[in-house]
């Protein structure tokens, strides 16, 4: 079992490994015939989705720029209705607030309900460390445990993995006889993990929507688990971002049908779990503990501008990483971060830092794909734009300041001062015309290689897999001239 | 109408039939068109990359040239570079006069086909040619521009030549500028389910209205010897076979 897992810093990496990986490809070449198809289909059963999206990244704003005042009262009627409200300034502290309420209820284990926030504080590692072990009940979360993994989709956590390798792996892991039938696979699953949710004590899940009005926590899902995580169990333990708060209940009607449209095609989910507090009466069925751990890590700090406030309105559907013609290409791990994908590649270093995921922004070809289908209208290659300017241009961001790039920003110098000018324009590109002569054969510049492709990287790089046009004998403007005469 | 033509350094250079193939379709059109010597390129790649004191260089350029022009619109042959023009004020923040400047400047620029459609409301340039043509939308024309139709009228209107929609026409071709060469790898990958498209649609001919998605897929198409050629819409337009 692999326990070192591909991080940001080596993104260059692990994308050519992924692209390498023939079964990987199959895998998310059906993500996107299915999901892209499924999204299409299940908003054109609503009248005005662009009027929705609107409305969502509205709400989503005022809320932003307000924050404090909904997390007040979030987290005041919260508390009202009976839960304990934590504050969690980064991961750690996270991650010790939920050891201590582990802890305090003598737990050796805690069932898991799919959780990005949770995800992101790496709280299985905390856990276990801790002599606690994270049971996760989701059936994706739960194969990518059981393979050691971290989930390569925000939806769809072992969207990587075939049929067959999961196959494999239970009969590795769970000891079943070999099978290709998905239902003995599910069954299988359902079996453990029922047993699993009898034993357990604590339950932790994250949030979809924290509504201000009434402290009541959303969480969609469906498979059931979430709502066993959270009724089974005596304790339950939810990591909330706090960008999820929302103002009202009404809200709701908004967001809930976006986000289930958007993630996976679907109208609704199976189960819309809305807790307010704990229950009221000892006999209910339900946990007698509500703990809200309220979690900043670093978004306080993308509150204070508006372009990048906007990463905040995200609701997690996954619906850009679908889209995204790089995302098909290389999946999830790929981006050595919990968040991967469009959304990933600007949340990621603003969450953990742009030096340590500096690749991340340039993984795109600004094709805007995703800002078309994001549910609540983040314009994700202008914030791409934004992290490539701060790295460029060496400008201070959050805690750190980027190194500058001195080979890549002496070229563009050079491009800016000899472009901006027709003369050496001109002259520059009559001296690319002499010096194609020896490369261009046809008419074109076919693969390039050894010590050229090296001292002209781009070239070489163009030419691995395409042919590059020559530049013409004769340039536009002279044809003009000629024209004009 | 008079016209001011940004030709794009990527047409002077590379493929300058594009830029004599658009004067001809907009003085078919009616049109008389000007070419300010002095232009060169719109300063996308350093943009994109992140290196906006240097875009700005060209933002300025750009806007000073247009500026001396009487012409009542600067067309295009490109819609990524007509998008770069309409993203010329993002870089004059804390500067109200640029600013304002910049906002003149893009309110008249416009991309090759949506000006033919949209500004002249002209469909059928009198073209003619043959074959079978399918269409891929450049992604900053398509998505920054709302660019989709303008493309698919005009083609539909060629004479003799049959239009046939590929399958994920919108779907990016993996240039991306400097994009391409960064991550070659992933930029070819994501060409290869183009190319698949564009073979599986059984036209002889795929269309662009921009000349860096086309140098991206005739990359390709040489390389692997198939037999369709690319062909900028201008080209289309201007001929007449």
């Amino acid at each position: 079992m692999s326990t070192t897992h591909a991080t940001a810093e080596t993104f260059d990496r692990n994308a050519r490994e992924a692209l390498a990986d023939p079964v990987l490809h199959g895998a998310l070449r059906n993500l996107a015939d299915s999901f892209v198809i499924r999204r299409r289909n299940a908003i054109s059963s609503v009248d005005d989705w662009e009027g929705l999206r609107e409305r969502a990244r509205s709400i989503k704003d005022a809320t932003l720029l307000h924050l404090d005042e909904y997390l007040e009262r979030f987290t005041e009627n919260a508390a009202k209705a009976g839960a304990t409200i934590h504050w969690a300034r980064d991961g750690k502290e996270a991650c010790e607030i939920v050891l201590g309420l582990v802890g305090a209820k003598n737990a050796g284990m805690v069932v898991k309900a799919k959780t990005m926030a949770g995800e992101e504080i790496h709280l299985n590692e905390a856990l276990e460390a801790a002599g606690i072990e994270p049971v996760e009940t989701d059936l994706g979360e739960w194969i990518i445990q059981l393979a050691g993994e971290t989930p390569s989709h925000i939806v769809v956590p072992a969207i990587h993995k075939t049929k067959q390798q999961i196959a494999d792996l239970f009969v590795e892991k769970v000891g079943i006889e070999k099978t290709d039938n998905v239902d003995v696979l599910t069954q299988t699953a359902r079996k453990i993990l029922r047993k699993r949710f009898a034993e357990a004590q604590v339950g932790i899940s994250g949030v979809n929507f924290g509504v201000a009005e009434t402290g009541t926590i959303l969480i969609l899902e469906n498979e059931g688990n979430i709502r066993l995580t959270t009724s089974l169990t005596k304790t339950h333990i939810a990591v909330m971002g706090i960008e999820k708060v929302i103002p009202k209940l009404a809200d709701l009607d908004v967001f809930l049908k976006l986000l289930p449209r958007s993630g996976t095609g679907q109208r609704l989910t199976t189960y819309q779990s809305l807790i307010t507090g704990v229950k009221n009466n000892a006999d209910d069925i339900g946990p007698d503990e509500l703990h809200i751990v309220m979690l900043d890590n670093g978004r306080s700090r993308m509150l204070a501008h508006p372009l990048t406030r906007q990463s905040l309105a995200c609701i997690r559907c996954g619906a850009c990483l679908n889209a995204c013609p790089v995302y098909q290409q290389i999946g999830g791990h790929a981006y050595g971060s919990v968040y991967p994908g469009p959304i990933g590649a600007i949340i990621t270093p603003q969450l953990f830092g742009l030096s340590k995921s500096k690749q991340l922004p340039y993984a795109s070809s600004l094709c805007g794909a995703c800002r078309e289908v994001c549910p609540v209208k983040i314009d994700i290659p202008a914030l791409l734009l934004h992290l490539r300017s701060e790295i460029a241009e060496g400008i201070p961001s959050g805690t750190e300041t980027p190194t500058r790039k001195r080979g890549e920003s002496f070229a563009f110098r050079m491009y800016s001062r000899m472009w901006s000018r027709s003369g050496t324009y001109a002259l520059s590109m009559r001296a690319a015309r002499l010096m194609q002569k020896f490369v261009a054969r046809d008419g074109k510049i076919g693969k390039i290689g050894g010590m050229l492709a090296v001292l002209v990287p781009p070239l070489g790089a163009w030419t691995a897999r395409r042919d590059a046009p020559i530049v013409a004998a004769k340039s536009f403007r002279e044809m003009w001239r000629e024209k004009k005469k | 109408m008079k016209v001011a033509l940004f030709v794009t350094c990527l047409v002077d250079q590379l493929c300058p039939n594009v830029g004599m193939a658009t004067v001809e379709v907009l003085e078919r059109a009616g049109c008389t068109v000007t070419f300010d010597e002095r232009q060169t390129c719109c300063g996308q790649p350093a943009f994109n990359t992140g290196y906006r004191t240097e875009a700005r260089e060209f933002a300025t350029r750009f806007i000073e040239i247009f500026e001396s022009t009487d012409a009542e619109a600067i067309v295009i042959p490109s819609g990524s570079c007509t998008a770069m023009v309409k993203h010329f004020h993002e870089m004059f923040e804390g500067e109200p006069e640029w600013k304002e400047r910049a906002d003149r400047i893009a309110a008249k620029t416009y991309e090759l086909s949506s000006f033919l459609i949209n500004v002249l409301g002209v469909v059928n340039i009198g073209a003619t040619s043959d074959g079978k043509a399918t269409c891929h939308d450049a992604c900053h024309g398509l998505r920054d521009l709302n660019i989709h139709d303008e493309p698919r009228l005009l083609l539909n209107n060629v004479e003799g030549l049959e239009f046939v929609e590929m399958e994920n026409a919108d779907v990016c071709c993996g240039f991306g500028g400097t994009f391409s060469v960064k991550y070659p790898e992933i930029s070819a990958g994501i060409l290869d389910n183009k190319i698949e498209m564009i073979e599986n649609s059984g036209a002889d001919t795929v269309v662009a209205c921009d000349a860096s998605c086309l140098m991206q897929i005739a990359g390709r198409l040489s390389r692997i010897g198939s037999k369709v050629k690319t062909k900028h819409i201008a080209e289309i337009l201007a001929s007449q076979e």
